[in-house]
């Protein structure tokens, strides 16, 4: 499925101009983690990341793994600096008002794994 | 002869904003000279994983990062509080990182394990009060 498709079927919000272009690439599958050293570890290329960590540092990590984009739950916000960070490395955001295990278990019934 | 690149870049200690950019530097050179890609990722997890320890524990550090056509190398030197027991800091779960840290999704005590298990050649040592070495080779 591709980036546009997941952000439709489940109502994620697109945040403030960051990475509209990759809207057409395939996510490879999902990873839901708070701790970075994790995701590092054991997110792969492609994957969309669930986290509710929102400072700067996210850029790095989902820039460093070729991720596809990142999903804040609960209705988080990311810091300005991540915006900043977000467009200048073209990584994609997103809110979504559900909690981890939700959008994990509907992100699951699409397909996503 | 070889010819070998080599770059050296400085980390802050403490400086969070700036925190990756030292690896995310090295992984677009990778990339650009169309390294493979598992190797990069490789690579990439070690100088993150390396610079973001540097970032949270020591005051300032230097990553130098060489690359011949056959190997990549990564010495990170750091000017800190280094290492009192080096078995037990690399022990998976190990981790004195603060409750801010925590909070940021860091101190899982995973960084130091996942160097070893990614680099081909890993060398760490370390005097307490002075700083802390790694030397981290993956072949390409
Ligand atoms: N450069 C360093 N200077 C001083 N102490 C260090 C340094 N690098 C690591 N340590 C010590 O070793 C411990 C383990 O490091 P490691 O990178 O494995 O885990 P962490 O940094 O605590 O958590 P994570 O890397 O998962 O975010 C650290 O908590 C710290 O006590
Ligand atoms: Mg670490």
């Amino acid at each position: 499925m591709t980036l546009r498709g997941i952000v439709q079927k489940l109502d994620l919000i697109p945040l403030g101009g960051t990475g509209e272009q990759n809207l057409d690439k395939k996510v490879t599958g999902c990873y839901a983690s708070d701790l970075l050293s994790d995701v590092m570890a054991n997110s792969k290329e492609g994957n969309i990341w669930i986290t509710l960590q929102i400072h700067a540092n996210v850029i790095a990590v989902a820039t460093l793994n070729d991720l596809t984009g990142i999903i804040f739950v609960n209705g988080r916000k990311p810091e300005q600096e991540t915006l900043e960070k977000a467009r200048d490395k073209n990584i994609p955001l997103f809110m979504s008002k559900l909690q981890t295990y939700e959008l994990a278990g509907k992100m699951y019934q699409l397909g996503i794994i | 002869m070889e010819s070998t690149y080599v770059q050296e870049f400085k980390v802050i200690g403490g400086d969070f904003l700036r925190a990756g950019q030292v690896s995310t530097r090295i992984k677009s050179i990778l990339k650009d000279i169309g390294i493979n890609h598992s190797i990069v990722r490789r690579i990439s997890i070690c100088a993150y994983e390396a610079e973001m320890n540097v970032v949270m524990y020591a005051q300032r550090g230097k990553i130098l990062f060489s690359m011949n056509p056959r190997k990549t190398h990564i010495t990170v030197e750091d000017e800190g509080p280094g290492i009192e027991d080096i078995e037990l800091a690399m022990r998976e779960g190990y981790s004195t990182a603060t409750s801010e840290m925590q909070e940021m999704g860091f101190g899982a005590g995973m960084g130091l394990p996942n160097i070893k298990k990614n680099a081909d050649t890993f060398h760490i040592s370390s005097v307490v009060g002075k700083g802390t070495k790694l030397q981290i080779g993956v072949m390409i």
